[in-house]
């Protein structure tokens, strides 16, 4: 039985606790140092499957105010995939009006997670 | 002024997070004649070019972005039809709350207000701040700069980056710059410790495989047109560069995030008290400055590390100013209250005053460290006696901490003459 | 053909070439750099020196004493920032009394009035944060302080409204004879002129020496002030110093210089015009001629010696430091006139302190070596108009005027520089005037913006759309200081290839 521990810092939350996470053959056997369930979820999702939202900006067109809007993943992505979001979403422009929650792009390099406009524009 | 004094109950000087809260809270509190004055030509300050998440996990129990996180008291300050005016920078100040503006469409403009509440936030200790010896070349930006180009205007300011100091802006920003096409060399902090938070460590530098070197500094910026390369040393305990340390960078950016100072020009003009320690007003437990009247709130008074504290915090300030309209305006006492102290490890208290007759049921006291703590207690004596003392595995100078007095405690102890924050081994 | 071509549009070159517009002659100004006031003008302690430094009977003592009482004269016509604060020569041990004495001695010999001694008492009225050990000073009440920035753009645009040309960007590469004309090869151009004036600072040396090649014999279009035609060594003396807030800027009121002793020589504190306080400088020889940097050993000197004559001196209000280099000669004279034996060709070389304050005596005595040389006449009545128009200061406006100015021009009431109390309206009147400002430091140095304490952190994006508006630049072209300082250096994910998007220009990283 092959048993590691990974040291990691929560980042659900501006506390960011410190965690050991204990794992067996791969598979997560327990996560510590958390004071909250989400850090427990982290933890087990941090050395498994790691997702990272994404926030950039792409350019509007036809805006009074804004040269550009800034967009974020509506939900998390896989960490692995950071950058081909980024690249996927060069090149692409908003059109105005633009509103808090709009998909900017829909289902980013194949994620099944859509890219949608965090200002209004 | 030839024009006339327009009159008006609360005028709050910022419409970015801090007064976007105190205004809106001080009309919740009843007090509906409130005008937020504000330099930019939106409300959400600091705010809009904040685009990364993270923001109102403890307001709204979610995560949203900067621009997202204003939107939403935006839409508050709209739905109660609070009056606010942009493009419209405050010029002064007076001690009898007579404030001056000036805009584009009204020209300048004074009103007299029943109290105003500063709200004006803080901005970024330059590099000239630093005294960092080299050239003075295009491609030296602090990271709120270079934050501003490339999030509202969507240019970028350099390919191939250094940042000095480990403010969160700083980790934000080397991440922003990754995404956008830059490489980060390095961060480079001079303190044993970084100046931001722990996620961002992990997911804006550590996700990207970008160093964060403690303990060391710039040391020389070549280039006499644009940055050509900057020189990196360790520094010793005393933060002295050790000669035989220097690792030289070839870069066109350096980006500074070293420090961020409140904005306190127009309070200091008016005569408020400052804090040689915050930079920001001292204030009592209204969240009043030295000038009665004259309330603060957000980075303005201390800076933050979060946003909720500040919305919570500018919020208190709103409520507070609401009530001092609301009894008449009324001078307050010769005394401010019981002194707040802060040794051994806490750098500084906010508030600085508690008048205990005029405090709420209880009262959160916020507070920095002065290093790097782990395992250290966070105690509270009312004069002699320790009524709190609370264990902290981790405590940081990036950080906001805070305990909170309960008025009984308080309003039981005879001549209480003062309560004293610290940090405790045991 | 030019009657004159001035190399160097520093502080002496600008002044020349606004006095030299008094008379009917074409003149050109050829610089290296993108805009007036590039190099040793611009960094410097930005002081009105009363006159009692230099040495009876040298071509500096006079001109300094004479463009002293020029440049508040000056400043009526030409609205620069100038006060005449005074300066105080501080001395801080009995036994360097005789010193003060020979000071004040030199300066009634150099005819400055007014000098007096004055002894601790009305000292520490007039500087309660004086030194402890201060025992007495000389006070200066002529000393004052002046815009450096600001005196070299009104000279500039002044000289331009009266015909002057600019030339910017180009630097000279050959002067060579033309006959009796000189050619001047300027930024890849060839200029033809009757006459050349060596103004270029740190640089004035490689010109001298140029003309020293050209010189054939001994004559001259006319002898009055000549320079015999012998090599000449500049050395580029680095000063460093620290600036700081507002918030000290009444720390002293007046400029207060320390009596050098056997210990060495202090430092200066001093108010500038913008309210700072400036301290400083250092002097060390360097080799390199654009070694504009600052350095660890330079700074703590500065910082240690500013307590010598000053008390608790805020250091840690420091918005900026900056060395500026100036250019020293052995002789420490100005050499100013003719070259022997290459008639048409002048020096107006190694202009080291007090050469700002003496530069408006500097334009007069050298535009009439020109104008006697050549033969020039005097414009006709009304051809030539002395007057500048300002730039406004909001700082020193009161709100009626504001408001005022406000009813006339909106952008007025649009703050662009929150810490100077820059508006758009001033940007945009500075942009349109001539020589045309192009880049963030050309417009620093005619408005003040970005020169306050968060050095530029909330404008530079403002003023970098102002300038990209008005002069219809890209992002990309707008510079801190000319070529090669660009400011951005792209647009976001520009080298971020998409799938089965073909990246435009720009080579892959």
């Amino acid at each position: 039985m092959a048993q590691e521990t990974r040291e990691l810092i929560c980042i659900n939350c501006p506390m960011g606790c410190p965690l050991t996470v204990t794992l067996e053959d791969g598979e997560v056997i327990s996560v510590a140092g958390n004071t909250c369930p989400r850090g427990d979820s982290y933890g087990r999702k941090e050395v498994t499957n790691p997702t990272r939202i994404v926030t950039t900006s792409v350019p509007v067109d036809g805006s009074k105010t804004e040269r550009m809007v800034s967009v974020k993943t509506e939900r998390d992505i896989p960490k692995g995939k950071i950058f081909d979001v980024v690249r996927q979403l060069a090149g692409v422009r908003a059109q105005a009006p633009v509103a808090i929650g709009d998909v900017v792009l829909a289902n980013v390099a194949d994620t099944g997670v859509n890219v949608i406009a965090t200002k209004n524009a | 002024m030839s024009k006339t004094i327009e009159q008006r109950a609360i005028v709050v000087v910022g419409g970015g997070p801090a007064g976007l809260a105190a205004a809106i809270a001080a009309h919740e509190a009843g007090q509906t004649d409130v005008l937020i004055l504000e330099r930019d030509t939106q409300l959400g300050g600091i705010l809009n070019q904040c685009i990364h998440n993270g923001f109102g996990l403890h307001t709204f129990k979610e995560e949203l972005t900067g621009p997202e996180y204003a939107a939403r008291y935006e839409q508050r300050a709209d739905e109660l039809g609070i009056e606010r005016r942009l493009g419209t920078m405050v010029l002064d100040i007076s001690e009898d709350r007579v404030v001056t503006a000036v805009s584009a469409t009204e020209g300048i403009t004074q009103i007299k207000a029943g109290a105003v509440i500063l709200a004006m936030g803080c901005r970024e200790r330059p590099r000239g701040a630093l005294a960092t010896p080299g050239y003075r070349p295009a491609g030296v930006y602090s990271a709120g700069t270079a934050q501003r180009l490339v999030n509202i205007e969507g240019q970028l300011p350099g390919r191939e980056v250094v940042i000095l100091g480990s403010g969160d802006i700083g980790l934000i920003m080397a991440r922003r710059m990754t995404l956008e096409g830059a490489h980060v060399a390095c961060v480079s902090e001079i303190m044993p410790y970084s100046g931001g938070l722990k996620r961002n460590i992990v997911q804006c530098l550590d996700d990207f495989g970008i160093p964060l070197l403690l303990s060391h500094t710039v040391v020389d910026i070549e280039g006499r047109d644009r940055v050509e390369a900057v020189t990196i040393a360790e520094v010793d305990d005393k933060l002295r560069p050790i000669p035989g340390t220097e690792v030289r960078y070839p870069c066109d950016t350096l980006m500074l995030s070293v420090g961020l100072l409140p904005e306190n020009e127009l309070s200091r003009e008016a005569g408020v008290e400052l804090s040689p320690v915050t930079r920001g007003p001292v204030v009592d437990q209204s969240l009043q400055t030295s000038i009665p009247g004259i309330f603060a709130c957000g980075n303005v008074l201390h800076v933050h590390d979060l946003v909720d504290f500040v919305s919570q915090e500018a919020a208190a300030a709103g409520a507070n100013a609401a009530r001092y309209v609301s009894s008449g305006c009324k001078e307050g006492s010769d005394s401010r209250g019981v002194p707040v102290s802060a040794e051994s490890g806490v750098r500084y208290t906010v508030p600085s005053f508690v008048d205990v007759d005029a405090m709420d049921d209880t009262l959160t006291v916020r507070f920095r460290v002065a290093n790097e703590y782990r395992n250290r207690y966070v105690s509270v004596y009312l004069d002699g006696e320790r009524i709190q003392h609370r264990k902290k595995r981790v405590m940081a100078p990036g950080e906001m901490e805070q305990v909170t007095l309960k008025k009984a405690d308080l309003a039981a102890r005879k001549g209480l003459a003062k309560i004293t924050v610290k940090l405790e081994e045991e | 053909m030019y009657d004159v071509i001035i190399i160097g549009a520093g502080v002496s070159g600008c002044a020349i070439a606004r006095e030299l517009t008094r008379y009917d002659c074409s003149v050109c100004v050829v610089e290296r750099e993108e805009d007036v006031c590039c190099g040793t003008s611009k960094a410097n302690s930005a002081i009105v020196h009363a006159g009692f430094d230099a040495q009876p009977g040298t071509l500096m003592g006079r001109l300094n004493v004479e463009g002293n009482r020029l440049m508040y004269e000056w400043a009526k016509d030409l609205n620069f920032a100038v006060l005449p604060v005074g300066s105080l020569v501080v001395c801080v041990n009995d036994a360097d009394r005789p010193g003060l004495q020979a000071l004040l001695e030199r300066g009634v010999a150099n005819g400055v009035p007014d000098l007096r001694i004055i002894e601790r008492d009305e000292l520490l009225e007039m500087e309660p944060n004086i030194s402890d050990e201060a025992v007495a000073a000389l006070w200066a009440p002529t000393g004052g302080i002046v815009d450096p920035f600001g005196l070299t753009v009104a000279l500039a645009e002044n000289a331009a409204a009266n015909g002057a040309e600019f030339r910017f960007n180009a630097p000279v590469s050959a002067i060579e004879r033309a006959g009796k004309a000189w050619q001047v090869t300027a930024g890849g151009e060839t200029l033809l002129t009757r006459t050349v004036i060596n103004a270029a600072g740190v640089y004035a040396d490689e010109l001298h020496n140029r003309f020293v090649e050209l010189s054939t014999g001994s004559d001259t279009l006319q002898a009055s002030m000549t320079v015999a035609a012998e090599p000449l060594s500049i050395v580029a003396r680095k000063g460093e110093y620290y600036l700081l807030d507002t918030t000290a800027g009444r720390h002293v009121r007046h400029t207060v210089f320390m009596l050098p002793t056997a210990m060495g020589k202090g430092v200066l504190v001093s108010p500038t015009v913008h309210g700072n306080l400036i301290v400083g400088p250092t002097a060390t020889d360097v080799d390199d001629k654009e070694g504009t940097n600052t350095t660890p050993a330079g700074l703590a000197e500065v910082a240690s010696k500013s307590s010598l004559t000053v008390k608790n001196v805020p250091l840690r209000e420091v918005i900026t430091t900056f060395a500026g280099l100036r250019a020293h000669q052995a002789a420490h004279d100005f050499v100013i006139g003719e070259m022997e034996g290459a008639p048409g060709l002048f020096d107006c070389a190694a202009i080291e302190s007090p050469g700002l304050t003496s530069a408006p005596a500097i334009g007069v005595m050298v535009s009439g070596l020109v104008a006697d040389a050549l033969g020039l006449s005097a414009k006709p009545d009304g051809a030539f108009d002395p007057t500048r128009p300002g730039v406004v200061n909001l700082v020193m406006t009161s709100f009626d005027e504001w408001d005022e100015l406000c009813q006339q021009d909106p952008a007025f009431g649009n703050i662009i520089c929150r810490c100077c109390r820059v508006s758009e309206a001033q940007i945009v009147d500075v942009i349109h005037r001539m020589p045309q400002p192009r880049s963030l430091d050309a417009i620093k140095r005619r408005t003040g913006a970005t020169m306050g304490r968060c050095q530029g952190g909330f404008c530079t994006p403002k003023i970098m759309e102002i300038l990209e508006r008005e002069l219809g630049m890209a992002p990309e072209e707008v510079t801190k200081r000319g070529p090669g300082s660009e400011l951005v250096v792209g647009h976001n994910k520009d080298r971020i290839a998409t799938p089965g998007v073909r990246q435009e220009g720009g080579e892959a990283r």
